[in-house]
């Protein structure tokens, strides 16, 4: 521990992946704090436009992840932030080779540079559920201590899996640094934009045949909530982030308002990546699993020891679907009014009846 | 109890002599009031809300008659649901909803109201909007999902009704001992497995659902070979089950469910009809250690009738490995008659509860291989013997 400071506030944090959507509104968070003294943001890549408004206080910095040693030992940092993960393969940054090389290789320079810096008293990572992998022997829901059976196919879920390998080696080596691993659920909200926010906002949504995965996601504002307390308070652990919970799949498209069309299970990986290099639809086997499987994680240990609770999957799905009402195929509304008129008739009809007979 | 008489007495309402039950069709919902119109009008107990509301329902039966024809159709189609899960699943935000059509006098706030009044005291009007009701839940996506997929609305309206007709018409089952079976807190309910296809756990929980006094879900694990195929997965969860393996056994009874365990899984479904009856090897026992971590009681279960509905005169194994499943089958029925070898005979069933097993004071020895083994056996014995006890209640497999 850094001598002559309380646990708590940091004085000097950097985030990385400033560029990108949750990078910014974390780093943009924290800059808000005012027990933190200073906020860097790290990208190799400027920042979206739309994001440069909300990086006003946020001091940015462009530079690779394998240059961070530098700046961890000169500017005196004490936290790192780190959240610069692709989770889809991007073709404009090299495919599924630019996503591994992000994932893994800028987590393992990151984690090189953290090791030498002397100063560093935490370390936060963003990690996500996908590191559970998937396998038809899984128990139903998750804990912490969950071993993966099976090693998932997905890049994402092997990404993740490595990097967790990394943080574990880690902590290992620099047991003083306070290192925190935070396995995300999939982020919903009114303002998210992800594989499955994209994939919920169609008006005709594939499944897979016969499969009605049980899913949990976690609202983004929640997850700035998370990642804030991380950076303020000491929670060194790894925690499931995740809305308590749980929507069946075919529910979450019926609250949507959404239609579903069962696909057959044979040969859906590949159908998804012959769309995927037409150029639409963006699944991967991250998601196919996802939606055979499904994935729910137990969160008593953040709430425990984070005194928070995020809100529930199906109160962050709401906030998604009032922003998302575009695409709305059947309404509430609707059934609502047929399950009346079929009443209504059924009644006519009986009264008719009566009155001949 | 031992009776025969007795026991017929009590769960049959049915002259006993009728050798087919699929032969009444009035049966069919449940509901034996509508043969009966005579007892109309003294309403039916079971509906009090309705009898409170409109006292003194005089409505002569005949005119009914075409009417009601019609909407039954109609309801048998739609699966209406049991009236007893309705009251139950009205959350408060449905309640609005569900009022209007539930065939009351509409109230001043509801906007258009029903052209036609209804008939008061029908007891089909209520089914149909129930049903309608339901589907609308379902297609809106109202309703609640557990974290083990667990959806009550679900079983309650389609998959227990349907089971009943099974368990009750055709398999004629009396279960005894239901008392044994905790009103709350956590269970360990220990069955032996039969009958080629593992219809018995389906059987058990709808029984002991319908006859528990506190109408209990019993919450199975079922083996993982359940959860790789498609549609049968998802049946599996939305009704309660879940992956065998300690941590959902234990998450399960922690969470003050009662569980459901076949331990000896594929032996048990799969052995031939010459070893029916004859309980196969209990595994690792793990089953014990789950109930010893939680200081669950074990409620050791007998199942008589299961192993007659397919009996199993081969098993073709060299079939079974090329299509990756534990065995196939051959039955006096089975491939020879195609679709039609999957109807199960009817047999009869008898369900036996044994007495608790306490195992609160053993919490230490969980990992104690010993005593983990020797209460395997011990629950093992005790469905051994009350097996036997059952069959020498039942000379005859398909007796009635």
């Amino acid at each position: 521990m850094t001598p002559g400071d309380t646990s708590g506030a940091p004085g000097v944090v950097v985030v990385t992946g400033v560029g990108r959507w949750l990078g910014a509104h974390v780093a943009a968070r924290l800059a808000a704090d005012e027990r933190i003294e200073r906020v860097i943001g790290v990208d190799p890549a400027p920042p979206n436009p739309e994001l440069a408004d909300l990086l006003s206080d946020v001091e940015l910095i462009r530079l690779d992840l394998d240059s961070l040693g530098g700046l961890l030992l000169d500017l005196d940092v004490d936290t790192v932030v780190h959240l610069a993960l692709v989770t889809a393969p991007d073709p404009q940054q090299g495919g599924r080779a630019g996503m591994k090389e992000q994932n893994v290789i800028g987590t393992m320079q990151l984690l090189a540079a953290a090791q030498r810096a002397p100063r560093l008293r935490k370390l936060v990572v963003r990690s996500s559920t996908a590191a559970y992998g998937v396998s038809f022997r899984d128990p139903a829901v998750f804990t912490e201590e969950t071993e993966p059976r099976e090693v998932p196919r997905g890049g994402f879920g092997r990404d993740i899996l490595d990097i967790e390998g990394y943080v574990r080696g880690f902590r290992r080596r620099r047991p003083d640094v306070t290192a925190t691993v935070l396995r995300f659920a999939p982020f919903i909200g009114y303002a998210a934009d992800t594989t499955l926010t994209r994939y919920f906002s169609q008006p005709v949504v594939p499944t897979v045949f016969g499969r009605d995965p049980r899913l949990q996601f976690v609202h983004f504002d929640d997850a700035l909530e998370v990642l804030h307390r991380s950076v303020a308070e000491d929670h060194p652990g790894t925690y499931n982030v995740a809305g308590p919970g749980v929507l069946s799949l075919s529910q979450a498209i019926r609250r949507a308002g959404r239609v579903a069309v069962p696909v057959l299970e044979p040969g859906l990986a590949g159908v998804a990546a012959i769309a995927r290099s037409l150029g639409f639809g963006g699944y991967g086997l991250d998601q196919v699993d996802l939606f055979v499987h499904g994935r729910v994680v137990d969160t008593s240990r953040l709430e425990r020891e984070y005194g928070f609770t995020p809100r529930s999957t199906a109160a962050a799905f709401d906030d998604f679907i009032r922003a998302h009402h575009g695409g709305v195929v059947v309404t509430r509304d609707q059934l609502a009014a047929a399950e009346q008129l079929v009443l209504e008739s059924i009644r006519q009809v009986r009264s008719t009846v009566r009155e001949r007979s | 109890m031992s009776s025969p008489e007795e026991r017929r007495d009590a769960r049959y309402d049915v002259p006993l002599g009728v050798p087919d039950p699929d032969a009444e069709p009035a049966r069919r919902n449940g509901h034996r009031r509508v043969t009966a119109p005579a007892a109309r009008p003294a309403a039916p107990p079971d509906e009090p809300d309705t009898s409170a509301d409109e006292p003194g329902v005089p409505g002569p039966a005949t005119p009914h008659q075409p009417a009601k024809k019609t909407v039954a159709k109609k309801t048998v189609a739609k699966k209406a649901v049991a009236k007893k899960t309705v009251a139950k699943k009205a959350v408060a935000q449905q309640a609005t909803a569900d009022e209007a059509p539930a065939g009351k006098a509409p109230a001043g706030d509801t906007p258009p109201g029903p052209s036609v009044a209804d008939r008061p005291g029908d007891h089909w009007d209520r089914k149909v909007a129930q049903g309608l009701a339901f589907l609308r839940r379902r297609l809106a996506g109202d309703y609640e999902v557990d974290e083990f997929g667990f959806d009550p609305d679900l079983t309650d309206a389609v998959v227990h009704p349907l089971v009943r007709l099974l368990y009750r018409d055709w398999f004629r089952t009396e279960v005894s001992g239901i008392e044994h079976v905790p009103d709350e807190g956590a269970g360990l309910v220990v069955g032996n497995h039969s009958g080629t296809v593992a219809i018995d756990a389906l059987i058990l929980s709808t029984a002991l659902h319908d006859r528990h006094p506190a109408h209990r879900y019993l919450r199975l694990l079922g083996a993982d070979l359940v959860f790789r195929m498609p549609v049968v997965s998802e049946i599996a969860r939305k009704t309660g089950g879940t992956v065998a393996c300690n941590p959902d056994a234990e998450r399960l009874l922690g969470n003050g469910e009662l569980v459901g365990v076949f331990p000896e899984g594929f032996k048990g479904v799969g052995k031939l009809y010459a070893d029916r009856y004859k309980l196969q090897r209990f595994g690792r026992g793990g089953f014990v250690s789950a109930a010893l971590r939680t200081g669950t009681p074990i409620v050791p279960v007998a199942i008589v009738g299961g192993e007659e509905i397919y009996p199993m005169l081969a098993d073709i194994k060299p079939l079974a490995r090329l299509l990756k499943l534990p065995y196939f089958p051959v039955t006096p029925t089975f491939p020879w008659l195609g679709p039609l070898g999957m109807v199960p005979l009817p047999s009869k069933w008898l369900i036996e509860f044994c007495p608790p097993i306490p195992t609160a004071h053993l919490r230490d020895a969980a990992d104690d291989p010993l005593v983990v083994f020797n209460l395997a056996d011990q629950v093992r014995e005790t469905i051994q013997q009350t097996l036997h006890k059952l069959l020498e209640r039942r000379p005859d497999p398909f007796g009635p």
